[in-house]
């Protein structure tokens, strides 16, 4: 639909320029709105995977050492026995004060403490094992058994990352319709500018898909303008974040791990934009063009 | 050079049934209108001014649509014809409009290439043509010039060759001759005469009887919104030449470099 050529003067339209710069401008926003969403949403992938398929077996402590070792041989054995259990793996003692170490210092002084038993249970991949019927079958055998599945920490975490997804989704969806905006105007005021001319062209029977192709063109070069300096203002700035994010750590924020797939999604960006302008200058034109006769 | 009349030498290229037209809500600047124009035909459409010649004129070039009645161009009924269709229909009118209506930020050249390039020709066939007419019509010097810096007369020039360049099937002239001295009108009318007799329908307003008179062609007249037509004259071509050619050859522009209209080296090339 694009022309080769252009027959009306759109290149040298003083109110067309400016779109470069606010096209600039949204892309700048959406990438920095892109980065965020595909970087929460690397990180909760790797929270679901890293947490979703472990359970945690706590064992409370009695006064008695070997009573401990009794409920916690019984538990295994339990364990042993139920479906969908790929390993498990009691915690040492060792493990478990070096766990409690931040909190309660060296090995040594803490060594006579009563501590809970711990047992590590990694499911198979897929299995939809009950957390809750688990532990009612453990106390049974166990009083004061507990199984810690994670879900509650994870699913507020998870609620949390998908609240920043939709905010940065409407940003994006806002900056989309800011560029269909744009666009719609500009196109309009170059009709207007351009009415006798597309008048002529009309009359001596042009196509509308011919006008419309050239003012499609022109919107496809200014939003590819537009959208390149954009992404060139955002790429540093989101290089910039990841570089902060390295250097405070992962405590504070979470790790940049920016793959291949979404660096080609960012760099996609400008021409998504630049294809967004083109197709609304086009159908702007062809719905101002049907009120001709 | 033969293909001219598919459209049909018998059937009309233009024919108007009780045609209406009002602007909004105002009184009906044409009224019942009827004619037909047979193919191959040269008609004068004289009148007063404001006695609707434009507005007929519009009509048939499919830039207003009538309030009512019947408009059928080269047989089709514009009011049922889609809107895709219209295009292909207009590519085959040639308009020389009354203002000119050239485009200012291009050359002559591409003016006059508009009407090429908007159906798809070649560009080694859209600068061929176009060069062979602007020499024609003595523009040949003027090729790179934008038309705000041409005379009137050099613009209705310009104006005319972009009508032509395309060999339409009818073309409709709104005062072409307007703006040039009547030594250059008489040429111009001989440009038009030139493409009827390879089977262009012909329509010129105008309000200058003389030259009517003196090319002696069917006539419609609009008065008061309606239309009367005079038989248009059969024999067209055998006519007047020579004593007009006479007042070209005498006075024309110095950089119309043909003699006569009549008799043009190459135009049988581009028409």
């Amino acid at each position: 639909m694009l022309s080769r050529r252009s027959d009306l003067p759109l290149d040298s339209d003083a109110h067309s320029r400016f779109l470069p710069w606010l096209i600039a401008f949204m892309v700048f926003l959406a990438v920095l709105a892109m980065a965020a969403v595909l970087v929460l949403g690397a990180t909760a992938q790797r929270w679901d995977r890293g947490v979703s398929g472990t359970l945690t077996v706590q064992l409370a402590p009695t006064d008695n050492p070997a009573r401990d070792d009794e409920n916690q041989k019984d538990v295994l054995a339990l364990l042993a026995g139920t479906p969908g259990i790929e390993r498990y793996e009691a915690l040492g003692k060792d493990k478990l004060l070096k766990l409690l170490e931040p909190w309660l210092g060296g090995a040594t002084e803490a060594a006579d403490l009563p501590l809970p038993r711990l047992i590590d249970v990694k499911l198979l991949a897929g299995a939809d094992l009950d957390a809750r019927a688990l532990e009612r079958r453990l106390r049974v055998r166990v009083p004061g058994a507990s199984v810690d599945d994670h879900r509650v920490w994870l699913e507020r975490l998870l609620r949390l990352i998908r609240t920043v997804e939709l905010v940065a989704g409407v940003i994006l969806a806002f900056i989309a319709l800011a560029t269909i905006g744009t666009v719609v105007f500009t196109t309009r005021t170059g009709l207007a500018v351009h009415r006798e001319a597309i008048e002529v062209l009309h009359l001596i029977g042009a196509r509308d898909s011919y006008i419309a192709g050239q003012f499609a063109g022109r919107a496809l070069i200014l939003g590819l303008k537009g959208g390149l300096i954009g992404l060139a203002l955002g790429v540093p700035a989101l290089a910039g974040i990841g570089y902060l994010a390295t250097t405070l750590g992962t405590a504070v924020l979470p790790q940049l791990s920016i793959g291949v797939l979404h660096w080609l999604a960012v760099i996609a960006l400008p021409f998504a934009v630049a294809g967004l302008a083109m197709a609304t200058a086009r159908l702007t034109v062809l719905r101002t063009l049907a009120g001709l006769p | 050079m033969s293909n001219e009349n598919t459209t049909g030498a018998n059937g009309p290229v233009v024919r108007f049934e009780h045609v209406g037209l009002r602007y909004g809500l105002g009184p009906e600047v044409l009224q019942d209108v009827g004619f037909t124009l047979p193919a191959g035909s040269f008609n004068f459409l004289v009148g007063e001014s404001g006695a609707g010649k434009s507005s007929l004129l519009k009509l048939c070039y499919l830039a207003l649509k009538p309030s009512r009645g019947l408009i059928s161009l080269f047989g089709s009924d514009i009011a049922i014809t889609p809107r895709r269709e219209l295009p292909p229909l207009r590519r085959k009118i040639g308009v020389v409009f009354q203002e000119f209506r050239l485009l200012d930020h291009m050359s002559t050249f591409d003016n006059v290439a508009l009407p090429l390039r908007v159906a798809g020709t070649k560009e080694a066939d859209v600068e061929k043509h176009v060069i062979e007419l602007l020499s024609w019509v003595g523009l040949k010097d003027h090729l790179r010039a934008r038309p705000p810096t041409l005379s009137g007369g050099q613009q209705q020039r310009v104006s005319i060759a972009r009508a032509v360049i395309a060999r339409p099937k009818l073309l409709l002239a709104d005062e072409p001759t307007g703006n040039v001295d009547d030594a250059m009108a008489i040429r111009l009318m001989h440009l038009f005469e030139e493409l009827n007799r390879l089977g262009t329908t012909v329509v010129i307003a105008t309000h200058n009887m003389s030259l009517v008179e003196r090319l002696g062609h069917g006539v419609l007249h609009i008065e008061n919104g309606k239309v009367r037509a005079a038989p248009p004259s059969a024999n067209r071509a055998a006519d007047s030449p020579a004593p007009v050619d006479g007042a070209a050859r005498g006075d024309g522009p110095g950089e119309v470099t043909h003699a006569g209209l009549g008799e043009p080296p190459g135009i049988e090339n581009f028409l």
